[in-house]
């Protein structure tokens, strides 16, 4: 009675084939062989060789990798913690839905679809020394003009600040996605009490966007730890490696210095670190939430 | 009610400093690509245009492949935008509609892949595509672009919305499963298509080091990769206007693709985020 293509099974294996195969070849197999080239002595040619746990120790004895992490710590912290606190402002502000205030939400949107790259190049002119707008609002100051991308004290927070102004529409997005679905009634109450704006913005806002920011903050670490293409376009890592983070770097193992076996056990790095963050902040979420749908 | 008024006058004070910010580095941008040449290295730099002109323009389509670097990008933006709508509504709909064994587990592993950052199968994919001979060929920038756990999810969450007696009743009429899913739920989730749409376009045109790294040859090269090679072969002085003409010919289209589908994009991301 049950024919074939009257069963569940049967059609779900023909509408997963594509996504099965697709997912297996271009995801999991290579996950699990990153896994494997970490313990491995590679240059693309020939077979990869089998050297246990030396790529990690010899990672672990560089200090040139402890350098690469202080500065994929601070520039990621930098990051989140500027973009989410502004983001968190400028939603608020949106939120209180002014006439005219839409356009700004999709100016605050544009960085955030256009590519990296055109970002970085747009950044490249404005921290150009001699012709660039940065240096002439200094100039227009009174101050010294600064060599920004070439000074190793400023180059690391001028690939933070690109970073900030192509991320924050983003996450002004999702809290204003966050701050729309918040229950009114609590608001309301809050304003019936006789709360001034700033105890309800502390009081009662934050604790009920608390599991919003905490949203916001697990992807804006999760992308920001991920950043290649500013650091490509503007630096190359430079002066002195001073802006050479986690990914550029194990760019450079791979594609430059061909050493995949390396490369791979900097990838490992960066996957268990991002789901250590994402581990933690779930522990802290479930304590520190206030309200919960 | 006066200091109601006053707050929001701040408020929108505040709003529009913050998205001038935004918006001035598209300003500098524009008033460089459609001033001549030597503006570029005038000072004061420019905020509007002065003697406006499209040679800058001209120019960059002539320079080199740029003009095919445009193409490439709409060429492989486009194929893997429409194979990951398929092949995710596809798998959507399995997830969301049918009863199979190992069902969530396979869900789950999915939904696994998405926290993997991208940069740790950029080894083994790469020698992947070595092996297989696709190094310098289309097939290397769009097919492993074509599968998403994020589209996945996201056609799934919709297809889970839609009432049941849909099926029921193409079912008594004598629907197989391909044709309720083509016939009915295909058309019916136009706003998640949308969404994904969107997204996989604009991402796809905006990616830069997965081509950067499979693309040798110039005639393959996509806007990105092209505008970063455009400004490294600058040695002493770096032609802003042209660079700037190019750049902002590359963000048109994606900003364009947005502005079009904003509704569709926004309710895709936060979905996506904040409701998961």
């Amino acid at each position: 009675m049950n024919k074939l293509w009257q069963k569940d099974s049967f059609w779900a294996l023909i509408f997963l084939l594509p996504s099965l195969l697709g997912i297996f070849t271009f995801n999991f197999i290579p996950t699990l062989t990153s896994f494997y080239l970490s313990f491995t002595k590679w240059n693309l040619l020939g077979s990869p060789q089998f050297i246990g746990l030396n790529n990690y120790l010899s990672l672990f004895a560089d200090p040139l990798f402890y350098k690469v992490l202080r500065q994929t710590l601070f520039f990621v912290f930098g990051s989140v913690l500027l973009e989410v606190s502004l983001a968190l402002l400028i939603a608020i502000g949106l939120n209180k839905k002014l006439r005219g205030t839409t356009i700004f939400r999709t100016i605050y949107f544009l960085p955030v679809v256009s590519s990296m790259v055109a970002v970085a190049i747009l950044w490249n002119w404005i921290f150009d020394p001699a012709f660039g707008f940065l240096n002439y609002l200094l100039k227009l100051a009174g101050i010294d003009p600064i060599f920004w991308l070439s000074d190793p004290d400023w180059a690391l927070p001028c690939i933070i600040m690109v970073s900030v102004w192509k991320g924050l529409g983003y996450s002004t997005i999702l809290f204003l996605s966050g701050l729309q679905s918040l229950p009114q009634d609590c608001l309301e109450a809050a304003e019936v009490d006789g709360a001034n704006q700033s105890q309800t913005f502390f009081r009662v806002t934050v604790p009920l966007l608390s599991t919003t920011i905490f949203l916001v903050s697990i992807m804006s670490f999760i992308n920001t730890f991920q950043t290649f293409d500013s650091v490509y376009i503007l630096t190359q890592g430079g002066p002195q490696n001073t802006t050479n983070l986690l990914v550029y770097w194990l760019y450079q193992n791979a594609f430059e210095f061909y050493n995949m076996g390396k490369a791979s056990a900097i990838a490992y790095v960066l996957f268990l670190i991002i789901l250590v963050i994402t581990l933690i902040q779930w522990h802290f979420r479930k304590k520190w939430v206030f309200y919960e749908e | 009610m006066g200091i109601l008024r006053r707050v929001n006058l701040i408020t929108y004070l505040l709003l529009a400093i913050g998205s001038l910010l935004m918006v001035l580095p598209f300003l500098l941008m524009i008033a460089l690509a459609l001033s001549p040449g030597e503006k570029a290295l005038s000072y004061p730099p420019l905020i509007f245009p002065t003697d406006i002109t499209l040679n800058n323009f001209e120019r960059v389509m002539a320079a080199g492949s740029f003009f095919r670097y445009f193409i490439n990008s709409l060429i492989i933006s486009a194929i893997t935008t429409a194979g990951q709508l398929v092949t995710a509504s596809m798998a959507g709909y399995a997830f969301a509609r049918l009863n199979f064994r190992g069902k969530n587990t396979l869900f789950l592993l999915f939904l696994a892949t998405m926290m993997v950052p991208t940069q740790v199968n950029l080894v083994p994919l790469f020698s992947l595509m070595h092996k297989m001979g696709w190094i310098n060929t289309y097939l290397a920038l769009i097919v492993p672009g074509i599968f998403t756990a994020f589209g996945i999810f996201l056609m799934r969450q919709y297809y889970l919305t839609l009432p049941k007696e849909l099926e029921d009743s193409a079912r008594i009429d004598g629907c197989t499963q391909w044709g309720i899913f083509w016939r009915i739920f295909f058309p019916l989730s136009v706003p998640s298509l949308a969404a994904l749409g969107i997204f996989a376009f604009i991402s796809s045109w905006n990616s830069f080091l997965w081509p950067l790294l499979v693309t040798n040859s110039d005639h393959l090269r996509t806007l990105p990769v092209g505008l970063a090679s455009f400004k490294s072969s600058f040695r002493e002085v770096t032609d802003w206007s042209l660079l700037m003409a190019g750049t902002l010919i590359s963000v048109v289209p994606a900003i364009v693709v947005f502005l079009l589908g904003q509704k569709y994009f926004i309710s895709g991301i936060t979905s996506g985020a904040v409701k998961s």
